[in-house]
């Protein structure tokens, strides 16, 4: 077997062995226990911290010679940075790429989960900024970590009834909180609320990586995930009066595009390979 | 049909190119080279070197040179190049007592067993831009000194020049640093937990931005978290580095280090035996970076309110503040993590924010008032 052709001087996919190994010992750890964010010892990678380093550490833990990688910020695979991402894995791995959702073994993300339901022999990575979804309530990890043990999550629920309270909405629309395994209160990564539901049951492995903050936490496969909320106020998603500009879809999430300054804009779809895959299709039809 | 701008390889590569043209600078001006970098901007590499946790006046140099003088970067990318490199073995503790003294200043005694040793510092200087530099050329050699400077480290270990706070810890006067043997921290390799050990808060600090740790022992010394200090201490120039190999059982010298280190004498407090004894803080950097070393001190002693009964109120005195907050690489990643696009978050924000005024606007015309 010809092994693909790597940059020379550096491992496969960048990490050293025993670096990979002890991110899969924390992986192994992380799906055990759905939810709860497991320290590790985050190495320091070519890109910036906040840029996807956490992410990426992950992939380069778990890819083989054999995979097939898809990488997508905002949903899209063109945006800068999955662009980067994507070229620094076949330059330090070799391995094939894609843009189809379908093809991917491996997905690398920021921001969005794909439209195109995942299936069981799929891995999704997230890129995490901030891990803790107590965070923002109170800074001190110290605090938060005992928070979690004694599943004293009574301030979420505060922060969430006083939003409804000032604004008659669950003022969090992204990043949206969500309990996994009736257990652990989760930050989803700064994806929309919309893609909450699809984390829920989902049959394909979800593992969750923060560089700088060096953390990692998973959702094994057909999990329970929650989003969280009240009776009287319950979670539901974002949606739109208008469909998608280019593929008329009207179930996926929507960007909007300014056309020009006189408050014209129109929207399409955030996950540039559903509306490729749709338009395709609509062509065959036609 | 409007198509959405977004970044593609080509562009990426245009930019990649671009930036190559503008580090090199315009083509009529000699290229700068990595040697030039090492001995004319050496206090720029040893930044480098501090930040980024590398001991190499090469690749640090090299690095300035890439990074186009832009230290931050330069620190990123040592780093980056540092997190693929192999680990042999863990040195035994440098023992900076036997430095090649370079510099050694206290400011706590007059004179002192060493002496005052002056050595390379712009401490003293007038800052007044020399125009002689602009010139092309060597500018006019300064006079020779009347005694010739024996610049050069001596082929064997030179006798100890006693620490200032040891000398006072011996009288009693100090509080007592002590060994506990235990394995030393590495948070390149564990992340740090909070309470931190001493041994990675030091690190943490080590590696810590030097702007940011000067900003806070600057906020101590004006009242947040006053810890009344005296420079004690502070010493720069080379020491040995010992390893021991398994197969010898005994220390051999792999090379040698220059190093500045800085230790503080502050406020006094009583003691759990019921004495009162001098607190102090602790700073230490690679090659010469005194104003790092000192910031660095000040912090540490900080760091050490809650050991002292005193009540951490302020910034510098915050563990979990200062150190998940000191490296620039984690800090300039994040914040510039702000220029990727955000589109789909910023969608979210957009669709709620309309939806609560359309909400408030129907609630109007239901209820005239």
């Amino acid at each position: 077997m010809s092994a693909p052709a790597t940059r020379a001087g550096y491992n496969f996919a960048y990490l050293d062995e025993q670096t990979k190994g002890m991110i899969r010992r924390a992986l192994l750890k992380a799906v055990a226990i759905p939810g709860y964010q497991v320290p590790f010892g985050g190495r320091e990678m070519p890109m910036p911290y906040g840029w996807g380093t956490g992410g990426m550490q992950v992939s380069a833990a778990i890819i083989g010679r054999d995979d097939c990688l898809k990488v997508i910020d905002q949903g899209a695979d063109d945006t800068t940075n999955a662009v980067s991402i994507r070229a620094f894995f076949r330059d330090l791995t070799g391995v094939a790429t894609t843009e189809r959702t379908e093809q991917a073994t491996l997905i690398q993300t920021r921001h969005r989960i794909p439209e195109t339901p995942l299936h069981e022999d799929q891995i999704l990575v997230y890129q995490v900024p901030i891990p803790e979804p107590l965070r923002f309530i109170e800074p001190s990890e110290v605090e938060t970590r005992k928070m979690h043990a004694l599943e004293d999550y009574g301030v979420m629920h505060i922060k969430l009834y006083e939003d409804i309270a000032q604004f008659g909405h669950i003022a969090t629309s992204y990043a949206y909180p969500v309990r996994v395994n009736g257990r652990y209160v989760m930050d989803p990564s700064p994806i929309p609320k919309f893609d909450n539901p699809k984390m829920d049951h989902s049959p394909a492995l979800q593992l969750f990586g923060a560089g700088r903050e060096k953390r990692i936490y998973a959702v094994p496969p057909y999990t329970e995930v929650r989003s969280l909320d009240f009776a009287d106020h319950p979670f539901e998603v974002q949606r739109w009066d208008q469909c998608c500009a280019i593929c008329g879809a009207t179930d996926s999430f929507l960007d909007e595009v300014i056309l020009d300054d006189q408050g014209g804009h129109t929207f399409i779809c955030s996950d540039t390979d559903y509306c490729r895959t749709r338009l395709a299709r609509q062509e065959e039809k036609a | 049909m409007y198509v959405a701008v977004k970044g593609g390889e080509r562009a990426i590569a245009a930019a990649h190119t671009l930036l190559a043209k503008r580090r090199r600078g315009a083509p009529e001006t000699p290229e700068i080279g990595v040697a030039q970098i090492d001995q004319q901007l050496a206090l720029a590499v040893d930044r480098v070197m501090t930040e980024g946790s590398v001991y190499d006046r090469e690749l640090a140099a090299l690095a300035i040179k890439q990074a186009a003088g832009d230290l931050v970067e330069a620190i990123f990318l040592l780093r980056a190049y540092r997190t693929t490199l192999p680990r042999f073995t863990s040195s035994e503790p440098i023992d900076t007592t036997h430095m090649h003294i370079e510099r050694r200043i206290s400011a706590t005694y007059k004179d002192l067993p060493g002496g005052q040793v002056l050595g390379p510092t712009f401490d003293y200087t007038h800052r007044l831009l020399d125009f002689s530099l602009l010139a092309e050329g060597e500018p006019a050699a300064p006079a020779p000194p009347s005694e010739t400077v024996d610049t050069a480290p001596a082929a064997s270990q030179p006798p100890p020049t006693p620490r200032v706070l040891e000398l006072l810890e011996r009288e009693g006067l100090m509080i007592g640093e002590h060994d506990r043997g235990d394995e030393p921290t590495d948070i390149t390799q564990d992340p740090p937990t909070y309470p931190c050990d001493r041994s990675a808060r030091l690190q943490a600090l080590v590696r810590g931005d030097e702007g940011f740790l000067l900003a806070l022992g600057y906020s101590t010394q004006r009242g947040y978290g006053r810890n009344h200090p005296f420079a004690g201490e502070i010493r720069i120039g080379e020491v040995e580095v010992e390893i021991v190999p398994e197969e010898l059982g005994f220390p051999i010298t792999i090379g040698t280090l220059q190093v500045t280190e800085c230790e503080t004498v502050n406020g006094f407090t009583r003691h759990d035996d019921g004495e009162v004894r001098f607190t102090r803080g602790y700073g230490l950097g690679l090659g010469q970076c005194e104003r790092k070393a000192m910031a660095m001190a000040l912090v540490d002693r900080a760091l050490q309110a809650e050991d002292h009964g005193e009540t951490a109120v302020s910034p510098a005195q915050q563990e979990e503040f200062v150190l998940s907050h000191c490296d620039n690489v984690e800090a300039a990643g994040f914040v510039s993590h702000l220029k990727l696009p955000h589109y789909v978050d910023f969608q979210s924000e957009l669709e709620l924010l309309r939806r609560i005024r359309a909400a408030a606007d129907s609630a109007g015309e239901e209820d005239p008032a």
